[in-house]
């Protein structure tokens, strides 16, 4: 990979699974600029020109196609705002692997704010993989404000998998979605902080058509100090159901705020909404330990699984 | 062999210490079945866990093939090939059958789980990829378990009543499966049970009451003497009991 060092390799092999230069199409963004860009037949990738980012536009019925967008920060004191379009064509089905990763070498803050816009067209499907990663021993920090607004139209189909592995300081999470007739949404999310971290994230999912259906799936584990606020939103407007679930693990001093909502404004929506915070259940070390395994590796184990 | 000397355990309960284990003496050797069996709230549980080491006894010793474990935890002990199949074992999100078994077999370690499953009367193909939470029932849960401690070479293994929430055709595949590695292997034996068809397995059955054992020997000689001593006083009205519940012989 010409252009590429060692540590964007690491970040891209961490956000994105990327040994290589992928297959499909792809766009790789380095400190504010794209470095490299590749279109296919079917996935064309356009640079915006009046503001920084890109337009991914999937042709109708294009299927099991990738599109890989990461985004590499490896300056201190760097700013950098995106803006993506996605446009899934009627009837596409493809995977889109997205992820940041900020490698801040310096004490000046780092920070990437994406704004991802899709339009997941009829009877579409899209899956849709975002890692969060920072790295760097000094004290800038690694900041990510993603926003996303996601729009599926009728039979459309959208899951996305939001999470943010490790190092990222301060996060506010901000995702919306809306969801015609018949259309489906998984979101699952997965989150760690440690040290002083901050998480907060956002998700409000609009049922507008009938028989559409949700699932927002939220896991996490806070550690030392740090804090993080869960506020998924399921509103249901038609016949429909959804269903909020947030589950955490406690450590430390950690704080972690829950708050799930779900509204509903027609008789025929059925809404669901559960949440739990807790500590490792001591018989979970226990039955680890008595296979032989340390109480470390035991609580290693089972946050693992947990954010798997 | 495992020899447990003096043995007692102290717990704080709600209204300050209780006294679970009193005086206890036992010599389990090699190869050996052995059944624990005795009324609720008797202590059996309680001995179990101090010889894992989920308890910490509060004074005698425990001495396994001539090393005094007393003093060691829960992983020691694991590692000196202790094994403890739990009552009621705890569930975990995100974790798979498959990735569960090899973590009992050890990292590295060559793990049949397919053999494993099928011995606790489980479809290895429905169950490999699940999860360890709490789409399982308590019963699947349970065969889990007791594969989890089959995928290990274990100096001792303790069953803490292991046909609990296992339905009677899985239970008479389970009792061979437990014959068969008794045959097969040298680990010893400790299963919790009140079954008659467990306690008919066994080669010796210790029975243990209010702390203490109160009787050990072969099935033979003991089996009358729960009937004797220690059977329900409602036997002949209640609906529920039979002549093969060891539990109404308390």
């Amino acid at each position: 990979m010409k252009l590429l060092n060692a540590i964007d390799k690491h970040i891209l092999q961490t956000v994105a699974g990327m040994h290589d230069m992928p297959q499909g199409a792809y766009n790789i963004r380095k400190n504010g600029e794209g470095i490299i860009r590749n279109s296919t037949a079917n996935i064309e990738i356009i640079p915006k020109t009046d503001k920084p980012g890109i337009d991914v536009i999937v042709k109708p019925g294009a299927r099991g196609e990738s599109v890989h967008i990461p985004v590499i920060l490896t300056a201190e004191g760097l700013e950098d705002m995106v803006y993506n379009s996605f446009d899934i064509g009627a009837g596409a089905d493809v995977l889109i692997v997205a992820g940041c990763g900020i490698h801040n070498p310096g004490d000046k803050n780092s920070r990437h704010d994406g704004i991802h816009n899709f339009i997941v067209r009829k009877g579409a499907r899209m899956r849709y993989v975002e890692k969060h990663y920072g790295e760097g021993d000094s004290h800038g920090k690694k900041i990510l404000n993603p926003k996303t607004v996601v729009e599926i139209e009728e039979d459309g189909y959208a899951e996305m998998e939001l999470v943010q592995i490790s190092g990222v300081d301060d996060t506010k999470r901000d995702t919306e979605a809306r969801l015609y007739k018949n259309a489906h949404l998984l979101v699952t999310e997965r989150m760690l902080t440690d040290g002083d971290q901050y998480a907060e994230s956002k998700i409000i999912v609009e049922l507008l058509g009938r028989d559409s259906s949700a699932r927002i799936i939220s896991r996490s584990v806070g550690r030392d100090n740090s804090r993080q606020i869960f506020y998924p939103v399921a509103v249901g407007m038609n016949r429909c159901r959804a269903h909020v679930q947030c589950d955490a693990i406690i450590m430390h001093q950690a704080q972690i705020r829950s708050i799930p909502e779900i509204a509903a404004n027609h008789a025929d929506a059925q809404l669901v909404h559960e949440a739990a915070i807790g500590k490792i259940a001591g018989e979970q070390l226990t039955k680890l330990m008595t296979m032989g395994l340390s109480e470390s590796e035991a609580e290693e184990t089972i946050l693992r699984g947990f954010l798997k | 062999m495992l020899e447990i000397k003096n043995l007692s355990l102290t717990l704080e309960g709600d209204k300050g210490p209780v006294e679970i284990l009193k005086d206890i003496n036992l010599v389990l050797e090699d190869h050996m079945f052995y059944v624990f069996t005795g009324p609720n709230g008797g202590g059996k549980s309680s001995l179990a866990k101090v010889i894992m080491g989920i308890y910490q006894a509060t004074t005698g010793s425990i001495v396994l093939d001539g090393v005094d474990i007393t003093e060691l935890g829960v992983t020691e002990r694991a590692r000196l090939g202790i094994g403890y199949a739990f009552q009621q074992p705890p569930r975990f999100k995100g974790l798979t059958v498959g990735e569960l078994l090899q973590l009992a077999a050890g990292k590295g370690k060559q793990v049949k789980e397919y053999n494993l499953l099928l011995d606790v009367g489980l479809c290895p193909q429905d169950y490999i990829d699940r999860e360890v939470d709490f789409s399982l029932s308590g019963g699947e849960l349970k065969r889990i378990e007791i594969a989890s401690l089959l995928a290990r070479k274990l100096k001792l293994a303790i069953y803490d009543e292991p046909e609990a929430g296992i339905d009677l055709w899985s239970f008479s595949r389970l009792t061979e499966t437990f014959q068969k590695i008794n045959e097969k292997f040298d680990t010893t034996m400790i299963l919790i049970s009140h079954q008659e068809r467990i306690l008919s397995i066994a080669d010796e059955i210790i029975l243990i009451a209010d702390g203490r054992i109160v009787e050990k020997g072969k099935r033979a000689n003991i089996w009358p003497l729960i009937m004797e001593e220690v059977s329900c006083i409602n036997c002949d009205e209640c609906t529920e009991g039979t002549d093969e519940v060891a539990e109404c012989y308390r």
